[in-house]
């Protein structure tokens, strides 16, 4: 899922600056689950706002906030309330956010940073384990990304940084390469982490990102 | 292109020749105002076979890698080439190495780079769209005329290829690994991250001599015990061992240095002697005006040799 982080409230505040009247938006999913723009975070805001003197014209929470058709009938449905904003405060990811943008025209303010693509470790803890690179190297290296996990995303072994299966950057965090090599091991494979792995292709997905599920002809697709 | 006079024999000739190899470190200044840093070659040059220079060393901006080298060349001194894949991506490297190359650099020094947070520019991109065995093997490329996207160049390059190994690394296995990935990625000499138990140190260099490499022995100088204690409790993969550290700690006041210059003369000699390693890396981090004092405690004179 997508990490979000709230941002200092005199930030939104200060985004929201020429802004009378607010309409509010959420997720349902991953910002839910971050307790970033889930149903309760948006009634406190539109709460906090108003002890600012703002006018919440309305509030939404759609399922996923980055599903563009599904917010684009939302915003149709509360079309009134949205007409009366000066602009819109998204409590969503910046894919949330941009939904919203081929939604309307009106000023969209983001009031959360986007972290990463995170795993849930325990209720509220997420870790980043997957780069989204677009050219899984997950099958030589123990199920253990280095794109992702190794903080200069290496793919030849550890660095000089490495330290009692630390990383030099933060000692609270793993290094990859320890943990690839423990894999390994267990599973007698070390022969995998002794190859050479030539430079990445860093362009396996040219960005922006854009991709379409082919269709077989004749097949399950709706022509 | 004209023809590169070179002074000082490349340090592949001096290993091939069977001598001791002898090199030193230069690390450029913040800022323009290189007289200092000319001073110390000026101090080096004909006192060791070459210097390392090294490149934004610890992710700190300085004066570049590449334009030191060609100052130490210009001096009629031999320099080694630090590069590191931290803040240039693979075309980048491409073509300073090719600027390296055609202004008479000979031996290049791959390196991963330290990471961009250690250093003074906490919000810089970092690029290491490489690393150490992969930019060791784009070298190999070039060598072939080709550059790494796959295009013939109109000529090739040659440099005598090195790197680091951490003899020290905990844990070691995977060091070990990637030690013989830069061997085969090409790599023909090796300089080691500092070392002060020679004991240990022996015990790896009966891995590292079963490979055709060159290898210097990593020495950094101690200035005091506590800097030792602090090396061991920051630097990964530095481990100065109890009894040195004493010995640092029982200096009269003010000659921390001396016996800091006394260990690593002692080191010099013993590894030297003992035909541990076929040369020394002198780290004299801040201290490059003391390492002809180191030479000549050692009793290692490179024009004797």
């Amino acid at each position: 899922m997508i990490i979000t982080n709230q941002k200092p409230f005199e930030t939104i505040l200060k985004e929201l600056e020429d802004a009378k009247s607010v309409f509010l938006v959420g997720c349902g999913d991953c910002a839910t689950l971050c307790e970033t723009g889930g149903t309760d975070q948006v009634a406190e805001m539109a709460e906090k706002l108003k002890a600012e003197g703002k006018l919440i014209t309305g509030m939404i929470v759609p399922d996923v906030g980055c599903h563009e058709l599904d917010v684009k009938k939302e915003f149709r449905v509360h079309k009134d309330e949205l007409e009366k904003a000066d602009a819109l405060l998204v409590m969503s990811c910046g894919a949330g956010c941009q939904a919203a943008r081929s939604a309307t025209d009106k000023p969209i303010m983001p009031s959360n940073d986007t972290l990463f693509l995170g795993n849930i470790m325990r209720y509220g803890q997420f870790e980043e384990k997957c780069r989204l690179c677009g050219d899984c190297l997950l099958d030589v290296t123990g199920a253990i990304c280095p794109v992702a996990r190794c903080h200069k995303g290496i793919l030849n072994g550890p660095c000089g940084g490495t330290n009692e299966g630390k990383c030099e950057v933060d000692p609270e965090k793993d290094c990859a390469w320890t943990l690839i090599y423990q894999q390994l091991e267990k599973e007698g494979k070390l022969d995998k982490m002794r190859e050479y792995r030539p430079p990445k292709n860093w362009n396996a997905v040219l960005k922006p990102g854009r991709h379409a599920i082919e269709r077989k002809k004749g097949g399950e697709a709706n022509e | 292109m004209s023809e590169i006079k070179h002074v000082k024999p490349s340090i592949q000739e001096v290993l091939e020749s069977g001598k001791f190899l002898v090199t030193g470190e230069i690390g450029p200044p913040k800022g323009p105002d290189i007289a200092e840093m000319t001073e110390h070659i000026e101090l080096l040059k004909d006192k060791v076979h070459a210097m390392n220079i090294t490149d934004n060393q610890s992710s700190v901006m300085r004066y570049p890698s590449i334009g030191t080298a060609l100052l130490i060349k210009e001096m009629g001194g031999e320099p080694i080439l630090q590069v590191t894949c931290r803040d240039r991506n693979r075309m980048a490297i491409e073509a300073d190495l090719l600027f390296a190359y055609t202004r008479g650099v000979r031996s290049v020094l791959c390196l991963t780079g330290d990471s961009i947070p250690v250093g003074d520019h906490k919000d810089a991109k970092s690029v290491f769209d490489l690393e150490s065995a992969q930019l060791l093997n784009l070298i190999r490329t070039m060598e072939d005329g080709k550059d790494t996207g796959g295009n013939e160049m109109n000529g090739s390059v040659s440099f005598f290829k090195g790197a680091i190994v951490t003899p020290e690394a905990d844990p070691l296995e995977p060091q070990l690994m990637k030690f013989k990935k830069k061997v085969d990625a090409g790599a023909q000499w090796f300089q080691t991250q500092a070392i002060y138990d020679m004991d240990h140190f022996a015990k790896f260099m009966k891995v590292a001599r079963e490979y055709d490499i060159k290898l210097q022995a990593g020495l950094v100088l101690l200035v005091s015990a506590g800097m030792a204690k602090y090396m061991n409790a920051n630097v990964p993969g530095v481990m100065v061992p109890q009894d040195l550290i004493d010995e640092m700690a029982s200096a009269e006041k003010g000659k921390a240095l001396d016996t800091g210059i006394k260990i690593m003369a002692r080191q010099i000699r013993q590894i030297r002697e003992e035909g541990l390693a076929d040369g020394v890396h002198i780290m004299a981090i801040g201290k490059e005006g003391v390492v002809p004092r180191i030479l000549e405690e050692a009793e290692l004179d490179i024009s004797a040799l």
